[in-house]
């Protein structure tokens, strides 16, 4: 069953919680029989039926979509969906919760601190016509290359891996973290939004990027690829312009036009009407 | 004062530092390969080579600046790390009236020596 | 409180030095913080020690004397060494966090690419000028003179 690389049997070194039984949290070792494909969160299902039916973690989509099983692997945050035990090349694997947030319960982190402060930052279009924004007459109009300057940060899954890798998140629960930063950019780079000013009144204090100082942990474990450091920097730039007022002020985006002359092909549908 | 502005100014004085103390380390310490500023000849810090430097009021003012802009751009990055520590609310008041009180009582130390040190220059 | 939500699990000072993915930026910030903190401690001292040239020429030999010998040798030398680092890392770090040499936003595509690898040319120039520097400051500290 195993390929020429991977053992046999494979140890799940395990850091297990629970509240109300233990005081700290402790290492415990299961050794389970390793399949070919064989994922970090394909293991931890198979101590849970075979081993240990208390062991609890957060899963959900298996395919690196949703972003629920954010874990230290071999003391690497990663997503243990999509991390193959083959690639990890041990015959030992440590697997604990994602660290700089509470312990709930053995490899279930409280990730409330990186919605929080995903919520301060308003990570949403911002108008000041918000009458058109919520009763649409047409599309706010939006070029390729503009949506090139976000469409990257717009991937993050909110698995919280950048946040247990970055230093400045291990010591200050006031800095808003690589997530919330780089959603706050995607949005303050929309060219449909408006919510700069709003946006720098956390972005200009304490919770700000200022704490970033580019050890560049977050890009580096990021699963998505979303490549938060970039983020924070280009806020960083676009903020320090906005201090020494050189920030190039712009108003948001218009309704797109409709072309003009245009007769709609009488063999195309009408859309069907809606349901909610 | 918000971090915004003051990391900004932590940035310029950064720039501003490399320019006056890559010089300062220059003439300190290059001086064997470089021998700049120092008409004495010798030891760069020989009192002949320190009066020389000090007669003249451009060094002092470069002097006095490269003193401002570093405690600033020094006591903001102490500041930054310590901040970093999540200390309570008051304490990071505390910390922050205590760095400011530090940084201007050196700046005015530093200054006042480097003025008495220039008028001193120009006498001998 | 965090307390109140779980378990605390925050890595503290050990997830400034490690902690992470263990890249090699992690060390550059790492090193520029402690040069930092070493160069703002000889700093406040320099400024007390030279001072004592406001008071004439005796007291200006007199505090230089006390900083001779080959232990302030050495330590000017680490001086001068956490000068190059922190200055060269500083001005690649200035132009990284204003957004320069890290890239545009680009599309991920596995195997990812991010503004690591766009800077990782230029940290390796930092470093070789690093490295270059305290090489001739050690020529001119310990040979020439």
């Amino acid at each position: 069953m195993s390929n020429g690389k991977v053992p046999e049997q494979i140890v799940f070194r395990i850091r297990r919680f629970a509240p109300g039984r233990d005081m700290e949290p402790v290492w415990k070792d299961y050794t389970i029989a390793y399949e070919a494909g064989m994922t970090v969160l394909d293991g931890l299902w198979k101590v849970k039926e075979s081993i240990d039916p208390t062991l609890a973690w957060r899963a959900s989509c298996r395919m690196g979509v949703c972003g629920s099983c954010g874990m230290l692997i071999n003391g690497k945050a990663g997503l243990g969906c999509n991390t193959q035990i083959s690639e990890l090349a041990t015959s030992v694997v440590t697997v604990a919760p994602l660290s700089n947030f509470p312990i709930v319960r053995d490899l279930v982190p409280d990730l409330r601190p990186l919605f929080d402060a995903h919520t301060a930052l308003s990570p949403y279009i911002i108008r000041s016509d918000s009458s058109e924004q919520e009763e649409p007459t047409g599309e706010y109009y939006q070029s390729a290359e503009e949506m090139e300057s976000y469409l990257q940060f717009s991937y993050c899954i909110k698995c919280a891996c950048c946040m247990a890798a970055c230093p400045t998140c291990a010591t200050d629960p006031i800095y808003s973290g690589p997530v919330a930063l780089a959603q706050a950019h995607r949005y303050n780079t929309d060219t449909r939004d408006d919510g700069f000013e709003a946006r720098k009144d956390v972005l200009a204090g304490e919770a700000g990027p200022w704490r970033c100082h580019f050890a560049g942990e977050c890009s580096r474990v990021c699963p998505k690829g979303v490549d938060p450091a970039k983020a924070i920097q280009l806020m960083k730039r676009q903020l320090v312009a906005d201090a020494l007022g050189l920030r190039k002020k712009r108003l948001p985006a218009e309704l797109a036009k409709k072309p003009d002359g245009i007769e709609r092909r009488p063999d195309i549908p009408e859309a069907p009407a809606p349901t909610v | 004062m918000r971090d915004q502005k003051l990391w900004t100014w932590h940035l310029a004085a950064g720039v501003i530092i490399l320019f006056l103390l890559g010089l300062h380390m220059a003439i300190m310490h290059l001086d064997a390969l470089l021998g700049i500023f120092n008409p004495a000849g010798g030891h760069p810090i020989d009192w002949a080579n320190v009066v020389a430097r000090g007669q003249s009021l451009a060094f002092t003012t470069t002097y006095i600046l490269l003193l401002g802009t570093a405690l600033f751009h020094g006591l903001y990055g102490l500041r930054n790390i310590l901040f970093e520590l999540d200390p309570a609310p008051p304490l990071k008041k505390a910390l922050s009236w205590v760095l400011i009180l530090v940084g201007v009582g050196l700046f005015i130390f530093g200054t006042w020596a480097a003025w008495v040190g220039y008028q001193v220059a120009s006498q001998a | 409180m965090e307390k109140d939500r779980g378990h605390p699990n925050r890595l503290g000072i050990w997830g400034w030095i490690g902690g992470g993915s263990w890249g090699p930026d992690r060390y550059l910030y790492t090193l520029h913080r402690i040069t930092g903190l070493g160069l703002l401690f000889y700093f406040v001292v320099h400024i007390f020690v030279t001072s004592s040239r406001a008071i004439g020429q005796s007291a200006w030999e007199e505090s230089m004397m006390r900083v001779t010998g080959p232990l302030f040798v050495l330590g000017e030398y680490l001086v001068f060494v956490a000068v190059a680092f922190h200055a060269i890392n500083g001005v690649r770090l200035v132009f990284a966090e204003l957004g320069l040499g890290i890239g545009k936003p680009i599309e991920p595509i596995y195997p990812y690419r991010t503004c690591l690898d766009d800077q990782r040319p230029w940290a390796i120039g930092a470093l070789l000028l690093i490295v270059a520097l305290v090489v001739v400051g050690a020529l001119d500290f310990f040979v020439w003179h």
